[in-house]
């Protein structure tokens, strides 16, 4: 790696660091370093070693024998997370860690309270607590309580935290995750200005856009090695997914599936509501059809898509299949005429952590395919587990092991494995490829659009423009809890990111 | 992040998979074995096949009770109630053995009893939704009122019950309560194993919202936890009528949910759902039993008995704890 030649130490070096998991090497010889002041963004495929090196960098892991972290130029021993936390690493992890039953300052503070004598000071608290805040230019109060703030809000009191313990070094891993458009930008200020504080940014994201607008370098990982890193001005999409996948991704998303100008409505949505967040959605969705739902975070894209499957009670509407109505009260009345969903959160919603491949992909099927009443189908279970996953090419161990071991990506195809099982009609997606790496991603598409080939009907919610764009032949924009928007793609005039961010916003005009 | 291997070399893998369910369902069997060796090394006569076959009666009731809390301890609740659903129950099979010439009504009844309170927990946790600790806490005080009710608050007797033999009798030297127990475990392990309803239950302690999305009818497999506790609880009264040819809706089955939840602890099942087997508890069932007689051989008094068995199932699950964050 260049370093600047002003005899300057670094802010941190990583050197020759490598980690063996129980004889496999999750990471073989990766250095890395980050100067004062600068977003060093970290990109790599899911299992390629990102959060690896991250633990050892905060001392949650220690790095085998041979490699040696340096701050400022000295050597430092991060032999556990205090030690780290010491040495002024703080990581802003995927899952909050804050404990949304206490204020804003007492969660900044936890652990490290402002004390007299036994007692917690709590004056004394809040005044070091509004400083940072202020220094974040945060509106909220310290004795806010943090179950009423924003996801996006808890984001930056976990930044404020790290601050208030005066951190050097700053991981933030996937951020922007749940943020809005709004909390994001948020964010890229409040980035800016640790910046210019000299604070060392370490993002780890697998979107583009941010890294285009955060970084001053890339580090590309990949299989635990790593690759190469680009300069700010060298920064091109194609370079970096090509670093990632070590293969050319020549056509990212795939749209082989021809519409057809006489294809039939296979699910009719009508004056969908219930009654508080989503009010009369009206929509049909066409057999071999991929329909996107667009939209802010927050605009009831999730809570319609839970509507329709029966996940939440609705109000009022009526929904069809082939010009039948249906009854859909619960889930399971859902999978009975053929609409599946597939969750936005799938660690929390979706899959069985503890339990093994096999039975995530089974869950659904299982009753169907049992035996003498009740008793489970084991021959044909593996049958289909062992089918799905090279049809899908999960990667895992065997079938047996537990889905919560899985990547993102990989996690991700044993759920969307699960809901092809039940041969759906309907497939509803929200956010399929959230935390999930280039290559995966590249093959969700593509099973996205062979599923619609086949006649399915697929329904996806997703926040990424470029993906929206990529995948969908219609697509339908819906801002506070109604559908505002419809904008069809034809070969000759595909869909303009202008037009979707018009409608979500409010900026365009009903039937522009 | 995780660190994942293509699917070319399954060998190996799937066989450490194997290992580490072995490990998980014989992580107590080791701690049994070293308390029946210390106890025999103590004691001199704690492995014979008299007492062995003792230890095994004192077990059977708490295995019994132990494995229908294996049910509900796996979808994440608890069942606080079975002590004193052994109680009614007891009562119930008593009074119904001593009507003349259907005196056998008395094992139906008793676990009729334990299935209708069963139930009635069911329905209170499924479609009342209240916090199983709570529902089951009540009917904890509410079923043992009832039992005392069934009897005038007496102890009823029948010295002439018919089917004592289960309680008190063999087949081919094996007691029948033992013989009855280890057909309960079975009988579990074939519903959590080998049937749908048995992932489904594991599905639902694993991550209930999840179960509900994939139309998992979650309500229906709660209420079936929980009744078949209540109809374990039943059998575990029957078989405690049968052995003493009497009950008393006052004391019998006085903290019997202790004994049992132990048991299901201490056979590793997670009280957050999801993780566990039935062989598990089994074992646990067993260790706790070896403790009671075992002290009793070594002459330890009464007290201490209380202190150490205490002490052994908190070391216990310390020690598995410790073994299994690092494996």
């Amino acid at each position: 790696m260049n370093e600047p030649t002003d005899g300057a130490a670094p802010l941190l070096e990583m050197r020759h660091i490598s980690k063996t998991f129980s004889g496999m090497a999750a990471l073989k010889d990766v250095s890395l370093s980050v100067r004062r002041g600068e977003v060093h963004a970290l990109m790599g495929e899911n299992g390629a070693g990102k959060s690896t090196l991250m633990k050892i960098l905060s001392g949650a892991y220690r790095a085998d024998p041979g490699g040696s972290i340096l701050i400022d130029g000295t050597l430092a021993s991060i032999d556990g997370p205090e030690a780290g936390r010491a040495s002024g690493i703080a990581v802003i992890y995927q899952e909050l860690s804050l404990a949304p039953n206490l204020t804003v300052a007492e969660n900044i503070f936890l652990g490290r309270e402002h004390r007299r004598s036994v007692f917690t000071d709590k004056g004394a608290q809040e005044i070091a607590c509004r400083d940072v805040l202020s220094r974040l230019g945060l509106a909220f109060s310290p004795s806010t309580v943090v179950s009423r703030l924003s996801l996006g809000e808890r984001q930056l009191v976990e930044i404020a935290r790290a601050l208030a313990s005066d951190a050097r070094i700053l991981v933030m891993d996937e951020p922007t995750t749940s943020l809005s458009t709004l909390e994001t930008e948020r964010l890229y200020e409040i980035i800016a200005s640790l910046k210019v504080d000299g604070i060392g940014v370490i993002y780890i994201s697998h979107r583009m856009e941010e890294i285009y607008t955060l970084s001053d370098r890339v580090s590309v990982l990949r299989d635990g090695q790593y690759v190469g890193t680009l300069a700010r001005d060298e920064i091109t999409a194609e370079r970096l997914v090509a670093m990632m996948v070590g293969r050319d991704v020549s056509s990212f998303y795939k749209k082989d599936h021809r519409p057809t100008a006489d294809r039939r409505t296979l699910m009719s949505v009508r004056e969908i509501g219930d009654g508080r967040r989503i009010h009369g959605c009206s929509f049909d969705l066409k057999a071999g059809e991929v329909l996107c739902l667009a939209g802010l975070v927050g605009s009831g894209r999730t809570e319609l898509a839970r509507l329709v499957y029966g996940a939440d009670p609705k109000s009022h509407g009526t929904i069809a299949i082939d010009g039948q109505p249906v009854d859909i009260r619960r889930a399971q009345d859902a999978i009975a005429s053929g609409i599946v969903y597939l969750t936005e959160d799938r660690r929390r919603l979706g899959l069985f952590l503890d339990m093994s491949i096999s039975d995530n992909i089974n869950i659904n099927v299982a009753a169907g395919d049992a035996r003498y009443g009740g008793f489970s189908n084991v021959t044909q279970a593996r049958e289909r587990a062992g089918r799905a996953m090279t049809a899908l090419a999960v990667r895992a161990t065997g079938m047996t092991a537990k889905a919560g071991a899985l990547s993102g990506g990989n996690q991700q195809k044993v759920l969307l494995a699960r809901l092809l099982e039940t041969k759906p009609r309907v497939l509803i997606l929200d956010e399929p490829t959230r935390g999930v790496d280039v290559g995966a991603k590249s093959e969700i598409y593509r099973l996205i659009d062979d599923l619609a080939a086949n006649g399915i009907g697929v329904l996806m919610i997703s926040s990424e423009l470029p993906e929206v764009i990529g995948v969908a032949d219609r697509v339908l924009v819906m801002r506070d809890g109604r559908i505002v928007g419809e904008i069809n793609a034809t070969p000759e005039r595909p869909i303009a990111q202008e037009a979707i961010m018009a409608y979500s916003t409010g900026a365009a005009a009903i039937d522009a | 992040m995780s660190n994942t291997i293509n699917t070319a070399g399954v060998g190996s893998p799937v066989r450490a998979d194997r290992l580490q369910t072995a490990i998980q369902l014989f992580g107590m069997l080791p701690i049994l074995i070293l308390l029946c060796i210390g106890f025999e090394l103590l004691s001199g006569r704690f492995i014979t096949l008299v007492n062995l076959s003792i230890v095994m009666q004192q077990a059977a009731i708490n295995t019994t009770l132990a494995s229908g809390m294996t049910f509900v301890i796996l979808t994440g609740g608890i069942d606080l109630s079975v002590g004193s659903i052994v109680a009614a129950s007891a009562m119930v099979s008593v009074l119904s053995s001593l009507i003349p010439g259907w005196g056998y009504l008395g094992i139906p009844a008793g676990l009729g009893v334990g299935l209708l309170c069963g139930l009635a927990n069911g329905l209170l946790v499924a479609v009342v939704k209240l916090p199983p600790f709570i529902a089951t806490l009540g009917s904890l005080t509410a079923v043992r009122g009832l039992a005392r009710l069934i009897g005038n608050d007496t102890t009823v007797f029948n010295t002439s019950m018919p089917f004592a033999f289960i309680g008190n009798g063999a087949l081919f030297g094996v007691p029948w309560l033992v013989i009855i127990a280890f057909a309960g475990i079975l009988v579990s392990w074939v519903i959590l194993r080998k049937t749908v309803l048995g992932t489904y239950i594991y599905a639902i302690g694993g991550n209930e919202d999840a179960a509900r999305l994939a139309g998992i009818r979650v309500a229906a497999v709660l209420v079936f936890v929980y009744a078949i506790s209540g109809m374990f609880a039943g059998l575990g009264g029957v078989l405690s009528a049968a052995r003493l040819y009497a009950a008393n809706g006052l004391q019998l089955g006085q903290a019997y949910e202790l004994d049992a939840i132990a048991a299901v602890i201490l056979g590793g099942t997670s009280l957050v759902g999801g993780i566990g087997s039935i062989w598990g508890t089994l074992i646990g069932a067993l260790i706790i039993a070896v403790l009671t007689n075992g002290l009793i051989l070594v002459g330890v008094s009464d007290i201490w008995q209380y202190i150490v068995k205490g002490l052994v199932i908190i070391a216990a699950v310390a020690l598995d704890r410790y073994h299994r964050s690092r494996g």
